[in-house]
């Protein structure tokens, strides 16, 4: 047998090194594939998303008849609301075919299609106006009204002149004036600001919808189960930590605890249902039941995150406390809990984080229902937080389920809204926890 | 007939009217002297108000879940003043106000921690309670042993467990099959090779991942992984044209699992002692070697658990199944065709027009005890083997 240098690597040594590259780059490649998926999973819901937030709008004078509104010239509120919107449609049409003479565009749409090109939803805005302010019939008034959601779409990039072809509901002719009226001034694409005020609009307007309901109805929701879920979690907490006597009984809510953490999101909305709706009687889709749901679910978090931080405030603390006098009580409410209360929060922000973007408890409770007036914090038929509601995950549900493809758009919009909100509360918790935390 | 408000706002008002009192009396008992008392004046105070308060909200609270709207009222007046009267009586130099009103305070977080045991209980008699409903008008070994599903609002449907149960299986055998080696092998090689920088950055970078709301990843297999699936890998190979499959819901659900499976595992590699490591490389074994011979089999019991939690996870989840999987019941092997998972079958169950008289409606509840079982189960057993491994090596 011949005695090799030690600095040349024999064979077995050389396989031995390569299987360690090998299992190196797979742990490598392990995280790689997690990033990418992240990337995907972000690029993918801010690309079809992002364009939500623009809106493309038309700017006409529209005139605004008297004939046609107000037949009998008396400015009764009464009488006008007798003209739906559908007898404001052609005075919408007429103002936007006066724009489009008045430049000289040539077309070969007909009127009705040229009418088309404005939103349903614009002849509400307008009989809105008109009846909050009567004075205005018999004159012309500068409107800016939402264009059609295939034109609005055209100027996102989302609809183009081949998909048009094949589209039912417009046509490149469409597309081709509606591009001369951009450049001419009259179509313009703005931040769409209504997308976060507007409440949700019906199957055949994408381009109204916004989330307003949908954001006051989380908000509500969050502020009861913060209420709820803190004093509950941080009471809970202590009396497991601080004061309970290891026995079977604290076991049992130990490991109920922990599997509570655990059960399923969707077991907590048949929980809801039965309880909360069928014999409690509260109000189906109100925020008041998808806070209590909520609450329930976030509990666990807050509890076990809670433990933790009390666990880490040292037994000397206690120990000094005790013995210049303090009950046990005051230690614990005096000493300890003031030291472990940025934990404590940084805990509450991520479970309340949780809770925000929780969607299937929710659509069990009755959130999935098209709500479109803004829901009242009180009222006296319903109680607090009573008013049926959506919430921003369930609104994100309920536009995947409508067939036009603009709400695809608006459904990306609704979860960067929602992402942006949950990154800002995350950010919060690592803020208190790097400015608070303490290390002993 | 007192109207609760009334006797709300009575209560309340003797509560801080004896937060008020309190302390004089005291203080006046004792001759003027604060000094001789047995506890601080304001701890009388805190005494009586938690005297009048604590009481009033248990009976506010127990009677309104027993639904009894009638005395309540008067109720909660009668209790309230009992505990006002008799807490400023009790008072005496010799009353020892803080133990008192300090059990008062332990009573408090008592009933907060009984609170999670409600919710258990609540968990369990609401499904308990329609699901026996559903029995009494469905047979059970239908229920159980039927491979049909076919819904019928009019009366006279199948209701089959089966085919739900298989595509949920199925989905989450997926989901598992691609997390459990990302999220392990990204555990093992930020615990073991990777420098303290990358550390920093990969760790919370897939914690994320944890962070996203699964509606955020239906949104993703509906819009982007299951048309790409479909564009590129069904209809080419000629295994169907649905974009909504078990591997689009499977895959989706995988990503969402990493940072779970990850996460757990990071814990449980770094609860092995370094000695053990130690041992290994000074024998010549590789890094590699060490990991593979030495830690894994170490710490094997709890990555079981920790697969164990995540196919929980997995079996419960919901949005990305409603979005990715599709509404179809069926038997099939085929990844690429459309099923339907029990999870996606409760919530078409119990959202629109419901009718809980008609089994259809009731079988939700049935379901979701069934979920609720099977979850519970793989928890409970999850948990004791994460716990007995722990206390191996504490």
């Amino acid at each position: 047998m011949t005695h090799k240098s030690l600095l040349t690597a024999d064979a077995r040594t050389k396989k031995r090194n390569a299987a360690e590259a090998r299992f190196k780059s797979y742990g490598l490649g392990a995280i790689v594939v997690a990033m990418l998926a992240l990337a995907l999973l972000l690029t993918s819901v801010v690309s079809t998303g992002s364009s939500a937030f623009k809106q493309t709008s038309a700017t006409i004078s529209i005139p605004l008849t008297e004939a046609k509104l107000d037949k009998s010239g008396t400015r009764d509120l009464a009488v006008m609301k007798k003209v739906t919107t559908i007898g404001y449609t052609s005075l919408l049409r007429d103002g936007i075919i006066t724009a489009v003479e008045e430049l000289g565009l040539e077309t070969t749409l007909s009127a009705k299609d040229i009418g088309k090109m404005l939103s349903k939803e614009a002849a509400a805005t307008v009989r809105n106006r008109v009846l909050a302010n009567p004075e205005i019939v018999g004159t012309s008034v500068e409107f800016k009204l939402l264009t059609n959601g295939r034109i609005d779409g055209y100027f996102k990039g989302r609809v183009t002149m081949e998909s048009a072809a094949l589209d039912g509901n417009t046509s490149p002719e469409e597309l081709q004036l509606a591009q001369q009226l951009a450049d001419a001034g009259v179509f313009a694409t703005t931040f769409n600001w209504a997308f976060l005020t507007a409440p949700d609009a019906s199957d055949q307007r994408p381009e109204a919808a916004g989330l307003g309901v949908a954001i006051l109805g989380s908000l509500y929701m969050m502020i009861v189960v913060l209420v709820l879920a803190l004093p509950i979690g941080v009471a809970a907490s202590i009396y497991l930590e601080e004061f309970a006597p290891k026995n079977r009984w604290t076991d049992v809510i130990e490991v109920n605890i922990s599997n509570l953490a655990a059960v399923p999101s969707i077991v907590y909305g048949i929980l809801g249902l039965a309880i909360f709706i069928n014999f409690m009687e509260f109000n189906q889709s109100s925020p008041m039941v998808g806070g209590l749901v909520l609450t329930l679910m976030t509990l666990p978090t807050i509890i076990i995150s809670t433990r933790a931080a009390l666990k880490s405030v040292p037994p000397s603390i206690r120990d000094a406390a005790l013995g210049v006098g303090a009950s046990k009580m005051q230690s614990v409410f005096h000493h300890v809990l003031p030291l472990a209360a940025p934990g404590i929060l940084t805990g509450t922000i991520i479970g309340l984080a949780q809770a925000l973007g929780e969607t299937a408890p929710l659509l069990l409770i009755g959130m999935v229902a098209f709500v479109r007036e803004y829901p009242a914090a009180y009222s006296a038929g319903a109680g607090l937080f009573g008013e049926a509601s959506t919430a921003l995950p369930v609104q994100v549900f309920n536009w995947t389920q409508r067939a036009d493809p603009g709400f695809v758009e608006r459904a990306s919009g609704a979860i960067i809204t929602l992402l942006i909100f949950l990154l800002i509360m995350n950010a919060i918790a690592i803020f208190l926890r790097r400015k608070f935390e303490r290390r002993w | 007939m007192l109207p609760m408000s009334v006797s709300l706002i009575l209560a309340l008002g003797l509560g801080v009217l004896g937060y008020v009192i309190a302390p004089r009396r005291a203080v006046a008992a004792a001759g003027g002297d604060a000094r001789t008392l047995a506890a601080l004046p304001r701890q009388y105070g805190l005494n009586t108000l938690l005297a009048v308060l604590v009481p009033s909200f248990a009976i506010l609270i127990a009677g309104s879940l027993a639904g009894a709207g009638l005395y309540l009222g008067w109720a909660i007046s009668i209790v309230a003043f009992i505990g006002f009267a008799g807490s400023l009586f009790k008072i005496t130099p010799d009353y020892r106000a803080r133990t008192h009103a300090e059990s008062w305070i332990k009573l408090i977080l008592i009933a907060a921690s009984v609170i999670a045991i409600l919710t258990t209980v609540g968990i369990v008699f609401s499904m308990v309670f329609e699901a026996r409903n559903f029995f009494s008008q469905y047979d059970w070994k239908d229920f159980f042993l039927s491979a049909e599903w076919s819904p019928n609002f009019r009366g006279n449907s199948s209701l089959g467990i089966l085919p739900l149960l298989w595509g949920t299986l199925y989905i989450s055998f997926i989901a598992l099959i691609f997390a459990v080696p990302i999220g392990l092998f990204a555990a093992i090689y930020l615990s073991e090779y990777a420098s303290r920088r990358m550390r920093s950055i990969a760790k919370p970078a897939i914690e994320i991942l944890a962070g996203i709301p699964t509606i955020v990843y239906g949104l993703f297999a509906l819009v982007t992984v299951g048309p790409f699936l479909r564009d590129y890998f069904a209809a080419p190979m000629g295994f169907g044209d649905s974009a909504s499959s078990v591997m689009t819901a499977g895959l989706v659900m995988g990503v969402m699992l990493i940072p779970f499976v990850s996460s757990l595992s990071d814990d449980i590699i770094n609860a092995v002692p370094q000695t053990m490591r130690d041992g290994s490389l000074g024998l010549g074994a590789t890094k590699s070697e060490t990991i593979r011979q030495v830690v894994i089999p170490a710490a094997l019991p709890g990555i079981v658990g920790a697969i164990l939690l995540a196919a929980s996870r997995a079996i419960g989840e919901t949005m990305i199944v409603v979005l990715g999987a599709g509404a179809a019941a069926r038997l099939s092997l085929n990844p690429f065709e459309a099923m339907t998972t029990v999870t996606v079958k409760i919530v078409s169950q119990l959202t629109g027009d419901t009718d809980f008289a008609s089994p259809e409606t009731l079988v939700a509840f049935a379901l979701g005890m069934t979920l609720f079982v099977i979850t519970l189960c793989l928890n409970v057993l999850a948990l004791m083997i994460v716990r007995k491994y722990r206390e191996q090596y504490e």
